[in-house]
């Protein structure tokens, strides 16, 4: 399909029509005070030739470390297939299509990339994806407090074992529109979100309550009994879930009596390279009543004038272009490239081989965490059992600690004392699949080399 | 032509009112925005017990091509939304003025409906 853009000629018509002057002039309801004329901190424009040095030089940034941070991205081992695929031509859009007729093939993939989300978290209908996790987040926040008429506060509970990154974006875009987050403290021994943590807002109208599976800290909540607090009192439930995981835990749709009402998260497990922080995708599934509070696209399965099966967009009254300024979401677009190579990855792993990875995460992550916190100085923050990271505390700094074992080329893990203070010198490890046992022997190693030399100094 | 029955009230954004002898009233969308809309899909009708202001948007309806507000005609309390548009909201479109009602409300005291048009006025806004 050819881009074929306006003319002069074109535009002058079209504003001529309309009876503008400019095309500056049709942003004139925009208050001043709010335009931005210039971004800070982007630089001019780059010849051909230098942005391919510029690139060549931070990618190789990212190559040749051994990498035990998490927090949030992932690094998994991905069939050489899935990228194969997904970058033909014939998929390569970030867009989802609006002509039925001429994308049958990417509008069945995204139809089969819903299928399998709605599976994984056990929710009744998945959308076509959002940006990323935090955003994710965010719309289910907005959505929950469209959705749940019976509240008024616009009050949405977020444990502080939730993503720090994502509270961050939450915040930002939801609360001028009237939404409130508020922090539900977390037990110092467990490191996660006790029940009895929610009796503080026993009488009071809520809204939401977001759950964390697993928690930032690694940790399984009580899913459970978080989810039946939040449905005796009339609160919708937002979990946050990594896919991964699903392979072995309970699904959201699942969760106590009745399961959660809104399931999302961070898709970039699912088969998308950690690539210095993105692209990624979000992913967001609800439960079939909330359907039309849903933000984003959703891809339904139709039959044509023949009778024959054919995907097309459905509901589309939620979106922009048909109810303006009303509608779920000013998302209109979704990550198509990332999910095709999601469901591709989905595709080739099937139920059984992610859960497989999940095991081997779980099993690794063990490893690593025991074998560390055996080191003198180091000793595990929180009791309980984890998915594939959690939390050590050290007896100094974490900063030139991480920076010692980066000159070694092991990225040590992500260091929480900017995000949880009162944890003191506390840092986040991570093992996924992908490490084997000698490169825990590796690091453990290197961190006895590194304390050592420290010691010495 | 679209249908305009002589003993009901509207409203410029389409709403017609039916005063019941309860002292209720019934509301819904004419048979002119029904026309507009084409076929509807979703009724979204408003929860029993919910008061409402004259002018607010308290149910949306929704068609193969475009979703709309439907806004309360007078300030009240939402006693019953129709429940039938749930699963069928066609009925909206065969008898937009009786099984396709959207809900029933209770005037607060005071509220004016003199400001409505009658059948002859409103018929008057959609030849503007």
């Amino acid at each position: 399909m050819p881009f074929i853009p306006h003319t002069q000629d074109d535009i002058r018509e079209m504003l001529d029509a309309i009876g503008v002057g400019d095309i500056e002039q049709l942003f004139d309801e925009i208050p001043p005070g709010l335009k931005v004329e210039a971004l800070a901190g982007v630089p001019p424009a780059l010849g051909e030739m230098e942005i391919q040095r510029l690139m060549r030089d931070r990618a190789a940034l990212d190559a040749g470390h051994l990498n035990f941070i998490g927090a949030g991205a992932y690094e998994h081992h991905i069939p050489a297939a899935v990228w194969e695929i997904t970058t033909r031509g014939e998929f390569y859009s970030a867009y989802t299509p609006y002509q039925a007729e001429a994308s049958q093939g990417t509008l069945q993939l995204i139809y089969e990339y819903q299928s399998m989300m709605a599976a994984l978290t056990g929710m009744d209908v998945s959308n076509a994806s959002l940006y990323e996790g935090a955003s994710a987040m965010a719309e289910a926040a907005l959505m929950a407090v469209r959705a749940n008429r019976a509240s008024r506060s616009g009050r949405i509970l977020v444990p502080a074992t939730v993503n720090p990154a994502y509270r961050r974006v939450a915040g930002s875009i939801a609360s001028g529109q009237g939404l409130s987050f508020e922090t539900v403290p977390y037990c110092a021994a467990t490191g996660t979100t006790l029940p009895a943590a929610l009796q503080a807002w026993d009488d009071a109208d809520v809204t939401a309550l977001v759950i964390q599976q697993p928690n930032f800290f690694g940790g399984y909540e009580d899913v459970a009994a978080l989810t039946e607090w939040a449905r005796a009192k009339g609160a919708l439930v937002i979990a946050v879930v990594n896919p991964t995981s699903l392979a072995l835990l309970t699904p959201p749709g699942q969760w106590g009596e009745g399961g959660a009402d809104i399931a999302c998260g961070e898709g970039q497990p699912l088969g998308v390279p950690l690539s210095s922080g993105g692209p990624y995708f979000g992913f967001l599934a609800c439960r079939e009543a909330l359907v039309r509070q849903m933000p984003g696209r959703i891809v339904g399965r139709t039959i044509d004038l023949d009778g024959r099966a054919g995907f097309a967009l459905t509901l589309q009254a939620r979106e922009q272009h048909i109810r303006r300024s009303k509608a779920t979401s000013n998302i209109c677009t979704n990550q198509g490239l990332m999910v095709t190579a999601a469901t591709i990855y989905m595709s080739l792993l099937g139920a059984e081989g992610l859960a497989r990875v999940a095991s081997a995460c779980v099993r690794n992550a063990a490893e690593l965490v025991g074998q560390l916190a055996s080191v003198e100085g180091l000793r595990r923050a929180f009791s309980g059992p984890f998915f594939h990271e959690s939390v050590l505390q050290l007896d100094r700094p974490v900063g030139p600690l991480l920076e010692s074992l980066a000159k070694r080329g092991i990225l040590g893990g992500y260091d929480l004392s900017g995000d949880y203070p009162e944890l003191g010198n506390a840092l986040l490890v991570c093992a996924t699949e992908t490490r084997t046992a000698a490169d825990i022997e590796t690091y453990f190693q290197a961190l006895n080399d590194v304390l050592r030399e420290a010691r010495v100094a | 032509m679209s249908t305009i029955p002589a003993e009901l009230k509207y409203a410029r954004t389409h709403e017609w009112l039916r005063q019941e002898a309860d002292g209720t009233v019934t509301v819904g969308i004419t048979d002119h925005a029904q026309a507009a809309l084409g076929d509807l899909v979703f009724i979204e009708t408003p929860d029993a017990g919910r008061s409402v202001s004259a002018g607010e948007a308290c149910a949306v309806v929704e068609s193969v091509k475009a979703a709309s507000d439907v806004y309360s005609p007078v300030s009240g309390e939402i006693i019953e939304g129709n429940a039938a548009l749930a699963s069928q909201p066609e009925l909206l479109n065969s008898d937009p003025y009786g099984a396709g009602w959207i809900m029933r409300i209770r005037p607060a005291a005071g509220s004016e409906t003199s400001a409505l048009f009658d059948a002859n006025a409103y018929q008057a806004t959609l030849e503007d």
